[in-house]
């Protein structure tokens, strides 16, 4: 009997061609949209073509019925509500900068979406994801980079577990970005020409500061002052909510040289600006750790790696060493530039195929 | 497949079909126009009005053809609302409406929106069965009380309220107050041939008794001034403008004249389904039913309705399986994603989060077989002991 396999779709052209490959390969489909939408901004995310909104609905919808699979809407906006946005807001006020694309796929997309996949009888779950999953030589298992360089998702995956591996399909990841919009055409796929998406999905206007006040039960910091990195009041800033690490743009002080924010204090609300010098650093360290590729390093073991301290950052090598307590280090090679204290920190292997395992980033 | 979902929509009768063919073929005439195939159109239109007036035991001419049960519960509170208005120009009442928390999306929506227009609004909550009791309502009567919207039976639940009795109570009090009901479950399922001598408005739909999607009807008891909500044409005595949906028009006459030519038998058949399948749950542990279950209510329940909330299950994950298995049943109300909405029904009777999670809807019709029932509660155990071994 042929295996079944539920397919997140997002109505974006990836997750449709990930739901046409498995049939085509003999997989019993199911595609399953996830609403993680709140009834009061439906119309807000659908106008602007996030990933989430109806619209996405019946862009999946049609695709499914090309394809000939059944497919359904789940409700996981508790879920959503709970681990992504909640957090979101959450750092974002204690001056840290979140990934929620990293805690979606974490808790909502491979706990709670996987939980339900197989409470129906699926062996798999599979995603648009442009990344792989290997096995290693140690029997592990470990997400390595796609075809696509250029699109490479792998960063955003490194907190899944050796269990949710073992149940996942990335098909996308063995394909080229352009040879998937021509596998979409030659299917007939109604969103073979449909634009990426970019943004956060749930913040579609990029404005995170007041996407964050209207959030319930989230006092958000006021006014602080901005301050020199020796400590010298400068001007007074719109609350620390409104800054991440590395920030240039929007900060309202005149001054002579490229100025950027270099540290965030959620104790005193201060914000401190500083040179390009002052953001660079050697030494970058993690907490709340999760292991891929390999089970964990050992006191006083020294493992080459090369890290990203971002989505988009393209790796630098250093070596990785346990920092006790649940903490790592990575030393790199050549300095890193604005590591943002609640970014992940995703070290692969030294030539970057696939990875070791992650943490988030933490203020040192 | 096995068909369980007949509170969402019914299979079109076979006479229903063949009253529609031929307004969809050559009978094309605008009921509106003077020569021969027009006034064929016309026919059709007022036998369909006097078919689905017996089953009120109202006048063909109280009946008002709309687009559906929905447009007819908006044309109803916002028909009511002008009214009021017109009486009242002076602006110093703003006006009040009492309904119930467990109404239809269809009249809660819309009351919604008269709040937002000044109206004040009561939502009275139900016991834990449903009910509203008359005393409920006549104990929130207002001065400028000017509608009261009670639905006959409920979707979710099957529940049916003490309508007449609510009705009656409030005339007694006060006559100027009008009274609606929702009956889109109730029309074709239960007897009404009395109900037009209590309400004043009363709203029903096509497709929820064996006839085609996209037609309804307003009942306007005689001699209330009621506002068109669709302005234009002189379709319907002037109070609905729009070209007649002669086709569906006629499909609705047939299929009200079909469901009440045979409700009797169609109520005993279903009822028999109903009770066989709530005492095969019963099997299941720890099922809940929802709605009139207790001594001496199961006869004010509607006669397909099971309704249940099975605890430890996800009824989401429930409904996918039993679709993969061919059967079709729902959770609740379905919406635009076809997603789950928390039901706000279960809510107001009392069921706890996790409890209404678990519900899942089953509505039979007179079409469904033991073997069919059978079938059902046997793939549904199976289901619900995957889901509860998977914790």
């Amino acid at each position: 009997m042929s295996k079944t396999v539920v397919v997140g779709m997002s109505g974006g052209v990836d997750s449709s061609v990930c739901a046409y490959l498995l049939k085509e390969q003999g997989y019993n489909v199911i595609g399953v949209t996830m609403q993680i939408w709140r009834p009061e901004n439906a119309c807000d995310v659908s106008d602007n073509g996030g990933c989430c909104g109806l619209s996405a609905v019946d862009d999946a919808r049609r695709v499914a019925d090309c394809i000939g699979i059944p497919y359904y809407v789940m409700d996981f906006r508790s879920e959503f509500q709970k681990w992504v946005i909640d957090h979101f807001a959450a750092q974002y006020v204690k001056g840290l900068t979140p990934n929620p694309c990293i805690e979606c796929n974490r808790h909502v997309k491979w706990e709670a979406l996987l939980k339900k996949a197989r409470d129906i009888g699926a062996d798999y779950l599979a995603t648009g994801h442009y990344a792989r999953i290997m096995q290693l030589e140690n029997g592990r298992y470990s997400i390595s980079a796609s075809k696509t360089a250029a699109k490479d998702q792998t960063y955003a995956l490194y907190a899944l577990t050796q269990d949710q591996l073992a149940h996942t399909l990335l098909p996308i990841g063995e394909y080229e970005k352009g040879d998937v919009r021509k596998i979409a055409e030659e299917a007939g796929l109604p969103v073979a020409h449909k634009k990426d998406s970019q943004e956060i999905c749930f913040v579609p206007d990029g404005d995170y500061a007041s996407f964050i006040e209207k959030e319930d039960g989230v006092t958000v910091p006021g006014p602080g002052d901005f301050v020199t990195p020796s400590g010298e009041f400068i001007a007074k800033h719109k609350g620390i909510t409104h800054y991440t690490i590395g920030q240039r743009r929007g900060l309202g002080v005149p001054a002579g040289e490229r100025i950027y924010v270099t540290d965030i204090d959620p104790a005193t609300d201060k914000v401190t600006l500083g040179s390009n010098d002052d953001l660079m650093t050697s030494v970058v360290s993690a907490n709340d750790l999760r292991w891929m590729g390999i089970e964990g390093v050992g006191d006083g073991e020294r493992v080459r790696v090369k890290a990203k301290i971002r989505y988009n950052h393209p790796g630098e090598t250093g070596y990785l060493e346990s920092a006790g307590d649940g903490l790592v280090k990575v030393t790199f090679d050549k300095p890193v530039r604005a590591a943002a204290p609640g970014q992940a920190l995703v070290f692969y292997d030294e030539s970057g195929t696939y990875i070791y395992g992650g943490g988030t980033i933490i203020k040192t | 497949m096995i068909y369980l979902d007949n509170a969402a929509t019914t299979k079109i009768e076979d006479v229903s079909f063949n009253a529609m063919l031929p307004f969809l073929k050559e009978e094309y005439g605008n009921a509106s126009a003077v020569y021969e195939i027009a006034r064929r159109s016309k026919k059709a239109v007022f036998e369909a009005r006097k078919q689905c007036a017996s089953l009120i035991g109202a006048m063909p001419s109280e009946i008002f053809f709309t687009s559906g049960g929905t447009e007819s519960d908006n044309w109803a509170l916002c028909g009511a609302y002008e009214s009021f208005r017109k009486k009242n120009t002076d602006k110093e009442k703003s006006g009040h409406i009492i309904t119930t928390a467990i109404e239809h999306h269809a009249i809660l929506h819309t009351a919604e929106y008269l709040e937002s227009l000044g109206v004040s609004v009561t939502y009275l909550k139900p016991d834990k069965e449903g009910f509203i009791s008359p005393e409920q309502v006549t104990g929130a009567l207002c001065d400028d009380t000017f509608l009261v919207s009670v639905m006959t039976a409920n979707n979710e639940i099957g529940t049916i309220e003490p309508v007449r009795e609510i009705a009656d109570a409030v005339k007694s009090l006060r006559k100027d107050v009008l009274i609606h009901t929702d009956a889109v479950q109730a029309f074709g399922q239960i007897g009404l041939q009395d109900i037009s001598k209590h309400v004043d408005l009363l709203s029903a739909s096509s497709h929820k008794l064996g006839g085609p999607k996209g037609v309804g009807m307003l009942f306007v008891r005689d001699g209330v001034k009621f506002s068109p909500y669709i302005r234009g044409g002189m379709q319907e005595s002037g109070r609905r403008a729009g070209t007649e949906n002669v086709a569906g028009i006629a499909g609705f006459g047939a299929a009200a004249e079909y469901s009440f030519a045979g409700l009797d038998a169609k109520i005993s058949a279903e009822t028999a389904l109903r009770d066989r399948m709530i005492a095969k749950l019963a099997d299941i542990t720890d099922v809940i039913v929802n709605g009139a279950y207790s001594e001496g209510n199961f006869s004010r329940r509607l006669p397909g309705n099971v309704s249940v909330c099975i605890k430890g299950i996800e009824g989401e994950s429930a409904l996918i399986m039993l679709d993969q298995k061919g059967i079709c049943a729902s959770s609740g109300s379905a919406c635009a994603s076809g997603a789950r909405e928390p039901s706000h029904v279960l809510k107001a009777i009392g069921r706890a989060d996790d409890e209404a999670k678990g519900s899942l809807r089953f509505t039979l019709s007179a079409h469904n077989t033991e073997e069919e029932i059978d079938t059902a509660v046997e793939v549904l155990k199976d289901i619900v002991g995957r889901l509860r071994s998977r914790g």
